[in-house]
């Protein structure tokens, strides 16, 4: 019984008459295409870890850099991304599901699995696009000192530090501080550093001479302003850990009068928020920032063709191509290519944010 | 030596096609997977969560573990959802084979070069 080859329709042997590893062209081919694209994102993943390992200032740690989650305050650390993970594997069980739906002919079953499939990766690239956004816009932004200073600090338990830092490291600001103190350098307000605390006035937009005046007030200013105090919150190792008096360190805030030293201290050409094509407020090595969008957005990139590969094969087994053609083997190299892009980021997941 | 080319028992790709019973254990089988990887990342999450990175041997055992869970998560897919499990194993050969080596190689000197990189830095930089 075994070596007994099996007459079969010529389209479907290969040109020689026979079939190694009795699996079509197709499928075949598929897997040399996902082992070379493997290499691709092992060579990247490794070019990361050598910059990583080259460096010998501390690197940014995942679940400092990306803790927020959409329209909510606060610190969720990892979440979001745990959510993506989540719903990449779960899309990557519908479509082995819509494979195994094909193997049974089940023409519904695998209509039903490949839509969910869909709405799985959509949902994902969705996400991934709000992470790109919410890097690019940043969290507050930060400056590099222009000489060295010692502040006192307090970590997350409220005990003190005392801080030596040096010209040229960061100093990190809240979220809050961090987006007026943006707003205000884009629009040309003053800003007045007094009090451990930061005025910023903007002016109106509107015209000089307020149109009947409310009595004598209106003659005492010419132009409307307003001046608003944000209480100055700096935070140091805001993305690092820094590790000291046998303590670890990271996120020191940094307030009152203490803050309006550094700020004082502040080299005003380094302040930068969020990320740009020419310096983000990440991490002292900026090229983790670039690191993050080329392999998180090649990954995106080969989502976004899983998609599209994954809808056009949706409306083929719609209209009955596949019933036609008596076999689902499409539903099934299509799904070769779908678990390969959520096992890229089973990886890219672990060494990016996790390790 | 076997010859791998001749299908065997209607064993080819194709026409690979199994009953509706048949398809109830494969499909309790990919639940149970499914489950199975789902803990291994809520077990992952938590751990990045609650360890925080340091230089001590407990940070490098966790880091390990991470590796290694990602390798357990990865073989899941590859050899149950991508059914590299259900192939020849000449195929299972083919694919798995030259990518291991090549990439442990590549890790190998990545970190090796890496780390020359960062001791030249902190002597001479």
């Amino acid at each position: 019984m075994s070596g007994h080859a099996e007459a079969l329709s010529k389209e479907q042997l290969w040109s020689g008459g026979k079939s190694p590893f009795s699996i079509s062209y197709g499928k075949m081919m598929m897997w040399y295409f996902l082992v070379s694209d493997a290499l691709t994102f092992g060579g990247l993943l490794t070019a990361y870890g050598v910059i990583r390992h080259a460096s010998a200032d501390p690197w940014p740690v995942g679940e400092q850099v990306f803790e927020s989650l959409p329209m909510l305050h606060g610190s969720y650390p990892l979440i979001y991304v745990a959510l993506m993970t989540f719903i990449l594997i779960i899309s990557s069980v519908t479509m082995v599901l819509a494979v195994e739906a094909g193997h049974r002919m089940d023409k519904k079953g695998v209509i039903k699995w490949m839509g969910y499939t869909f709405l799985g990766g959509v949902f994902f690239l969705g996400s991934q696009a709000w992470e790109w956004s919410h890097f690019i816009h940043g969290s507050g932004g930060g400056f590099q000192l222009s000489a060295p200073i010692t502040v006192n600090a307090s970590d997350d338990h409220g005990g003190d530090v005392s801080m030596s830092l040096n010209a040229g490291n960061w100093v990190h600001m809240t979220s809050d501080l961090g987006h007026a103190y943006e707003h205000a350098l884009e629009h040309g307000d003053k800003v007045e550093i007094a009090n451990g605390q930061m005025m910023i006035t903007s002016h109106a937009s509107h015209d000089d001479h307020g149109h009947g005046g409310h009595g004598h007030e209106a003659d005492a200013h010419a132009m409307a302003s307003t001046t608003t105090a944000y209480p100055l919150e700096l935070v140091l190792n805001k993305y690092t850990l820094e590790h000291k008096d046998g303590k670890d360190y990271r996120k020191l805030t940094v307030s009152g009068a203490e803050a309006e030293k550094l700020m004082k201290t502040m080299a005003p050409n380094t302040v930068v928020f969020g990320a740009n094509l020419k310096k983000n407020e990440y991490a002292v090595q900026q090229q983790y920032a670039n690191f993050f969008f080329f392999i998180t957005g090649f990954h995106g990139f080969h989502v976004l063709q899983g998609v599209i590969i994954n809808l056009i094969v949706f409306l083929m087994a719609y209209r009955g191509v596949f019933e036609k053609r008596g076999h689902y083997e499409m539903v099934e190299k299509v799904g070769l290519f779908w678990h390969f892009v959520d096992l890229v980021w089973v990886f890219v997941f672990t060494f990016f944010y996790l390790v | 030596m076997e010859r791998d080319d001749l299908i065997v028992n209607d064993s080819y790709s194709v026409n690979a096609r199994h009953s509706e019973e048949e398809g109830k254990k494969i499909r309790k089988k990919l639940y149970m997977v499914t489950v199975f990887l789902t803990a291994i990342t809520v077990l992952e999450i938590f751990m990045g969560v609650y360890f925080k990175r340091n230089g001590t041997f407990m940070w490098e055992t966790i880091k390990m573990s991470f590796l290694l869970l990602t390798l357990v998560k990865a073989a899941y897919i590859v050899l149950i959802f991508m059914h590299l499990g259900d192939e020849r194993k000449n195929l299972k050969y083919v694919v798995l084979l030259p990518y291991a080596l090549f990439i442990l190689y590549l890790i190998f000197i990545g970190l090796y070069e890496g780390l020359s990189v960062q001791n030249l830095n902190n002597t001479f930089g």
